[in-house]
């Protein structure tokens, strides 16, 4: 009789055990992030889990947003792709010429769900949209530049406010010099600054890096950042670092900038919001600091800023259920909870105007060390986007960011004056996107 | 009468044969013959198709002055990054060989630093390196602005040869003190005998028995120092600064695996495989003659 009893609540339990598993989708999710910010992409996958039954989402951090794409691209030529794949912001061009995804609002009228597209902040979607405005990703992790200040600095020299001018900002950085600080500003010259130093600059300049609109108008696009106030800004950069008032900060020198800033040994950076939560974590104790919007030349009509991380796509070739699970996972994640989830944990910015109001009504960004992040909507939001502050849709833009880097080295190294450099970096960039170009004959950008 | 084996049947040969011809052709051949019909053509990375270009690629890539700077740049590389290693390797070599207190420990601990992943070695050599905050900030201190890695690019260059150079000394400590220990010692002994110091025993009677490995570690050196230095390049310089590290092999790995252009990436990879062979051959054509074999 036991042994009957037992045989049944056996079967019982396989049948049962059987059917959850029957019923649960499993789909893919790649990512780039790693360290902590791994961590934190899977408690959002733990969460999704957690609030349903018919779907998991099983997500593989790939060391890098590099390796992210290039294990994504590996595995779809030999058939593996995963369902879901983040893509960092210069991957974009690449990935709209690939014709191996399904764009988002496609993908979510597919599956039954109604999006408000206009809910997402104009600065961020129009970097994932098609030309003609439809979105062809989820914005995921999006930060943009702020100007981070030392407030306590910025008192001894009888300022209560940052700078809102390059004009006003040089002034400070010389005060703070007559003050005995050593380095007002700091800013780092390799591939990765272009993102604040020529691409944030120029939107909230409202000048063009490319044209065609920044590449969003064809393959056939140039660069002109050689002939736009960048050139001023690189020279004045240069002479500010001459007399002293900038100074590079770099990994490889010791300390790199947010280090600096944290540690109190440099006054002024520009860097991404992503930070903010760093420096709230390791900055020196008692530091007194906040952020602000960039600095704009005096006499410029201030634009929105650029969006910068990365966003989530979805790939070709997966069943049915798996791409019902996918939509249920982005359904999930655009919910404002999950935004105000994701935004505590990490230093990311909400995505949408409901998220941001539903943050803003829960008292998030009242009090530290939250409390100075908004500023990183309002600078993507100070102007609706215009065709040259949508984003950038460049190819190759992986190798003209190294070539920035490089013609910034050649400026601060003295090897060459910033227009020869410039131009330097022009005349290359545009052999890459000739060659992307080629690479891509007869496409066109959607 | 030299021993032979002979096999009744052709085909057992060949079947012994097979294992290895078919690694080597998954492997190597297969791979390579592939990385050819890329360099020919116009790859988009997401397999959306390809165009036949021709020689474009290598003519686009042997046309850019920049290009021709970054294959001199290697050779210095590989020159300087041989010599020092093979230089230092020998040295120490010679020392434990000779018996010197601690030998039978540095036999041990001398060959861990190839075991060294190239990014985790870097990571300490740029710490280490790091003008405000490594060991050399000392020399900055006395000569500020002596030591600057993030502008000056000869001291970049010191840099990444000095880590290339100390992953590859245990390496090569390895190969010199094992050919050490089999020149037999009768031969050092009968020179000390002749009134011969140490180092006209070395000059005289162990180097030139060395020369056989002296020869190989030549080749491996030069080899590996155009093909392995991209991850220390990487994390070190990124091929900065203005390009003062940019590498043959970093420029492959760049444009291929960031930039996603496999075909530039794959043209600029048949050059650097044919730079090898060639300097290889030449290594077998020229150097192999001075080489004593026993």
């Amino acid at each position: 009789m036991t042994k009957k009893i037992l045989i049944a609540t056996t079967a019982l339990l396989l049948a049962a055990g059987s059917a959850a598993a029957a019923e649960k989708t499993k789909f893919d999710f790649w990512f780039g992030l790693t360290g902590d910010l791994e961590k934190r992409v899977q408690e959002v996958c733990g969460r999704f889990n957690a609030s349903q039954n018919d779907y998991e989402v099983v997500c593989t951090s790939q060391g890098n947003y590099d390796a992210a794409l290039q294990n994504t691209i590996a595995a779809f030529r030999a058939g593996k792709q995963p369902t879901v794949v983040q893509v960092y912001d210069v991957g974009t061009a690449t990935m709209m010429l690939s014709e191996a995804f399904i764009p988002a609002a496609q993908m979510m009228k597919d599956n039954g769900y109604t999006i408000d597209w206009n809910d997402y902040i104009g600065g961020i979607s129009g970097y994932y949209a098609s030309s003609k405005g439809e979105m062809f990703s989820f914005p995921f992790n999006s930060s943009t530049a702020l100007l981070y200040w030392n407030r306590a600095a910025f008192e001894k020299i009888g300022k209560s406010e940052a700078p809102k001018t390059w004009e006003e900002a040089k002034a400070d950085a010389e005060a703070l010099k007559a003050k005995g600080y050593e380095c007002p500003i700091a800013i780092n010259i390799s591939a990765n600054e272009s993102w604040q130093l020529l691409e944030q600059f120029s939107a909230i300049h409202g000048l063009p890096i490319a044209s065609k609109n920044n590449g969003y108008d064809g393959l056939d696009a140039e660069l002109v950042f050689n002939k736009t106030k960048f050139v001023q800004y690189v020279k004045d950069l240069k002479s500010w670092y001459d007399a002293g008032l900038v100074k590079i900060k770099a990994k490889e020198l010791g300390q790199d900038m947010v280090q600096a800033f944290a540690a109190g040994d440099c006054q002024m950076i520009l860097t991404s919001v992503g930070d903010h939560g760093t420096v709230t974590r390791t900055a020196k104790e008692g530091l007194s600091w906040d952020v602000a919007m960039l600095p704009v030349y005096a006499g410029t009509e201030r634009k929105n800023s650029l969006v910068g991380g990365a966003s989530l796509w979805t790939l070709k070739g997966k069943s049915a259920a798996e791409y019902k699970g996918a939509a249920a996972f982005f359904a999930f994640i655009a919910k404002p909870e999950s935004a105000l989830f994701w935004s505590t944990v990490t230093g990311y910015i909400p995505v949408t105007k409901s998220g941001f109001d539903f943050m803003k009504a829960q008292g998030f960004y009242d009090k530290a060390p939250y409390k100075g992040r908004e500023v990183a909507i309002q600078s993507l939001t100070a102007t609706p986007p215009t065709p040259l502050t949508r984003g950038i849709r460049l190819g190759g833009f992986t190798q003209i960011r190294a070539e920035v880097g490089n013609g910034l080295q050649e400026v601060f190294s003295g090897k060459a004056d910033p227009q020869t450099a410039i131009d330097g970096i022009v005349a290359r960039g545009n052999q890459i996107l000739r060659r992307f170009e080629a690479t891509y004959k007869g496409k066109t950008l959607p | 009468m030299e021993k032979r084996t002979t096999f009744r049947q052709w085909w057992i040969g060949v079947a012994f044969a097979v294992p290895q011809i078919v690694l080597i052709f998954t492997f190597f051949y297969w791979p390579a013959g592939q990385a050819v019909y890329w360099s020919l053509t116009l790859q988009q990375p997401w397999g959306g198709g390809n165009i036949w270009v021709g020689f474009d690629n290598f003519r686009q890539i042997l046309s850019d002055p920049l290009y021709w700077n970054s294959v001199v740049r290697s050779i210095v590389f590989a020159l300087v990054a041989t010599g020092l290693s093979m230089g230092i390797a020998l040295i120490l070599a010679v020392f434990v060989d000779r018996g010197l207190t601690g030998s039978r420990i540095h036999r041990v601990v001398m060959i861990w630093p190839y075991g060294i992943a190239a990014p985790a070695l870097a990571l300490a050599f740029r710490f280490m390196m790091a003008p405000e905050a490594g060991f050399l900030s000392s020399l900055n201190r006395l000569w500020p602005g002596l030591w600057d890695p993030g502008l000056d690019g000869v001291d970049a260059m010191i840099e990444v040869i000095v880590a290339f150079s100390w992953k590859y000394v245990g390496y090569d400590f390895v190969f010199f003190l094992a050919a050490l220990q089999g020149i037999p010692r009768a031969l050092s002994e009968a020179a000390a005998l002749d009134g011969a110091g140490w180092f006209r025993r070395l000059r005289d009677v162990q180097l030139p028995l060395l020369t056989p490995t002296v020869f190989f570690l030549l080749v491996i050196d030069i080899t590996e120092s155009f093909q392995d230095s991209f991850g220390i390049v990487d994390i070190m310089t990124a091929g900065g600064p203005a390009r003062a590290t940019e590498l043959m092999v970093y420029k492959v790995y760049f444009d291929g695996f960031k930039g996603f252009d496999y075909s530039g990436a794959a043209a600029q990879s048949i050059v650097l495989m044919i730079l090898i062979v060639a300097l290889t051959i030449l290594q077998f054509r020229f150097i192999e003659k001075r080489v004593h074999y026993r």
